[in-house]
């Protein structure tokens, strides 16, 4: 102190330092994150939730009868014919394996990032992922046509002893969605071991409280269920340490996963000759938007959830905020892409190419194109100003216009390539049925129905990794935070 | 016939239960361990444990997803029953990469997943530390330090004055109903 005093009088500015926001507002104590989500599960659902399970359950249950109607009659009902024979079977294909991308991006990549805001969110992501890849797997099954030889994808030889023809792309994705689906179910139930023992003991603590025999039935069967699927765990270290371990491989497994999933759907596409699709800027463009698109349900999902339950301290302003910042990044990633294409159709040189695209912007189609750029490129930038990322409701609508967007990309991609083939004769315009849009709209039903039960009888955000990231939780928390102390920030 | 299995303190903190793992590992105990309703960084170092072994089960599992994937390819389309499409090579890696790879990430994770389960000797739904009362808080915000009594260096008497010293608010004994 006296040696800088003694200094001649030059006026130092030190520059202020910046404090982080907290990820749990109002430094709350450990043990009132377990009761603020576990509470969820354990309490009564509110009105609201019956009412949106009701609504949820009967849409799914018309998905379902219109597929039914699909198989007992064919394919003929939906608006495929030639030219289109790929309609919105396949648009809702890419849109709904899209949607799960954010949840492993969150999961498996922000994790590998050390972003630790990502530990309140990452429940709900990747259940999102899970049910938008159940989604998505209806698709290609019902498209078929004739769906009792749909086990003819799966790797078994058929009536004939031939077997699968792996030079095709679309087997690949038989393999790239079923390992997805399959590696984002471990991986979720993973994260949710040391949370189901949270709510096995917890019930158990509860167990006296019972009053009535009911009550007591009910608290001894969700203790052996949520005990069964907590394997046992006690919260050793000697378990974390392998916990922890097994975990940070799952993510960076799950990395070059996610990454690989969308760029096999963009290979569903690019591997053909078509002009519109042959393109190799497919698999970057599509695993933006895939991220891009996952953002904004993940934004529409959240923004209710967190109201609803009241989790606006666990999920705060600053996570919709950075999430914002995502969408942004991915948005302008998607409008490049879009320049792109239409910069190598007109630099390739190929009058196919040039023309497809040309058709594509101010062809029949022209509404979708527009809708496409609007909602996509256009939208995202308003983030930009702190204002719309910090607003709940703003945001909210954002998320929505994304959802749209994207739908539309691949409504433009799989339609207007194929609406004019090479010879006038072959030209159409595709319209969709009543069973296509129906169905569509059914799945939003199966969608919400599998995420409405998950919040029910699932911990919504990841209680431990949620205790992990607070102050409290850090051993050296008194001298100041391990990055203070020496030998401290492991 | 119940017998004792472990002596349990219960601490507040994280860092309170680094300064008594710290102790306890300095005395030299073996069979004991460190409980915690979320990892706390820095006890692996503190509790003398080595790096974590599962990646060696991810490993086999991955590789035997890429063989697996290689060997299925090339006998169902080159050697079993080839057929000739659109003039391409009958078996190529770079065609049969990408199923392979996905194969390769299936069984990695499961090798990872299971390495956890089996070095963890996980489901073990019989633990006498689940039949703990007390021990329910482990999974909300209480932390403990368990020492076996199987442990050579376990004391009745020493190892709970061990404790005492290290500022546990709660000791107690754990029983083994079995």
């Amino acid at each position: 102190m006296s040696e800088t005093a003694a200094q001649p009088q030059v006026e130092t500015h030190t520059p202020k330092e910046l404090v982080r926001q907290p990820l749990v507002l109002n430094n709350r104590p450990l043990g009132w994150i377990t009761e603020q989500v576990a509470g969820i599960v354990e309490g009564r659902m509110p009105r609201w939730w019956n009412v949106a399970f009701i609504i949820s359950f009967l849409v799914m249950m018309m998905c379902f009868t219109y597929i039914g109607y699909l198989i007992l009659t064919g394919v003929g009902v939906w608006g495929l014919n030639h030219p289109v024979a790929w309609g919105w079977a396949i648009v809702n294909f890419v849109f709904w394996i899209g949607i799960g991308h954010a949840g492993t991006l969150i999961s498996a990549i922000l994790f590998l990032l050390r972003q630790k805001w990502r530990t309140s969110i990452n429940r709900t992501a990747e259940a999102m992922t899970i049910f938008a890849v159940i989604c998505a797997g209806i698709f290609p099954g019902i498209h078929v046509g004739r769906i009792w030889l749909a086990w003819w994808l799966l790797p078994v030889p058929n009536a004939n002893s031939i077997w699968p023809q792996f030079r095709s792309p679309l087997l690949w994705d038989v393999f790239a969605v079923s390992t997805y689906f399959t590696v984002s179910l471990l991986f979720w139930y993973m994260g949710l071991i040391p949370d189901l023992a949270t709510i096995r003991d917890r019930l158990r603590k509860n167990a006296d409280k019972c009053t009535t025999g009911c009550e007591k039935l009910i608290n001894k069967v969700k203790q052996y269920l949520y005990g069964i699927f907590s394997m046992g765990w006690i919260g050793s270290n000697r378990h974390w340490r392998n916990y922890e371990k097994a975990y940070l491989l799952l993510a960076g497994l799950s990395t070059p996963l996610v990454l690989s999933v969308h760029s096999i759907v963009s290979f569903d596409f690019a591997i053909s000759q078509l002009p519109g699709w042959h393109t190799t800027i497919f698999p970057p463009y599509f695993v933006a938007g895939a991220v891009f698109s996952g953002f904004g349900m993940v934004l529409t999902l959240m923004i209710p959830m967190r109201a609803l339950f009241k989790l606006e301290e666990i999920i705060t302003v600053r996570h919709l905020e950075l999430m914002c910042k995502v969408i942004m990044a991915t948005g302008t990633i998607v409008g490049y892409a879009y320049g792109m294409e239409f910069f190598i159709a007109w630099y390739g040189g190929n009058p196919y190419e040039l023309y497809a695209f040309k058709n594509r912007a101010f062809g029949p189609y022209w509404w979708a194109y527009w809708i496409m750029i609007s909602c996509n490129v256009i939208s995202p930038q308003l983030f930009w100003f702190k204002w719309t990322r910090t607003t709940p409701w703003f945001i909210f609508v954002v998320s929505i216009f994304v959802n749209i967007g994207m739908w539309f990309e691949r409504f433009v991609i799989v339609v207007t390539s194929l609406h004019r083939d090479y010879l006038p004769s072959s030209w159409g315009y595709y319209s969709p049925t009543q069973v296509d849009i129906l169905t569509f709209v059914g799945t939003f039903g199966l969608f919400m129905t599998l995420f409405l039960l998950f919040v029910r009888y699932l911990p919504a955000i990841c209680i431990f990794e949620v205790k992990g990231v607070t102050p409290q939780a850090d051993p050296h928390a008194k001298e100041g935070g391990a990055d203070k102390v020496e030998g401290g920030g492991h | 016939m119940s017998k004792p299995f472990a002596i349990m303190a219960e601490y507040e903190t994280p860092a309170e239960i680094m300064a008594a793992a710290k102790k306890v590992h300095a005395e030299g105990y073996q069979k004991w361990d460190v409980h915690s309703p979320f990892p706390i960084h820095g006890m692996d170092d503190v509790m003398g444990l080595k790096n974590a072994q599962v990646g060696w089960f991810t490993f086999l599992g991955g590789l035997t997803g890429l063989t697996v994937g290689m060997v299925m390819i090339y006998f169902m389309n080159k050697f079993d029953y080839d057929i000739v499409v659109g003039g391409k090579p009958l078996f190529s890696g770079f065609y049969a990469f990408p199923v392979a790879y996905e194969m390769t990430i299936l069984l990695g994770a499961f090798g990872s997943l299971g390495g956890m389960f089996i070095l963890n000797r996980l489901p073990r739904h019989h633990h006498p530390l689940l039949a703990n009362a007390r021990f329910a808080d482990v999974t909300d915000d209480k932390f403990y330090v368990v020492i076996e009594c199987e442990d050579e260096h376990y004391d009745e008497n020493l190892t709970r004055t061990l404790l005492e010293g290290t500022g546990a608010q709660h000791i107690e004994m754990v029983e083994d109903a079995q």
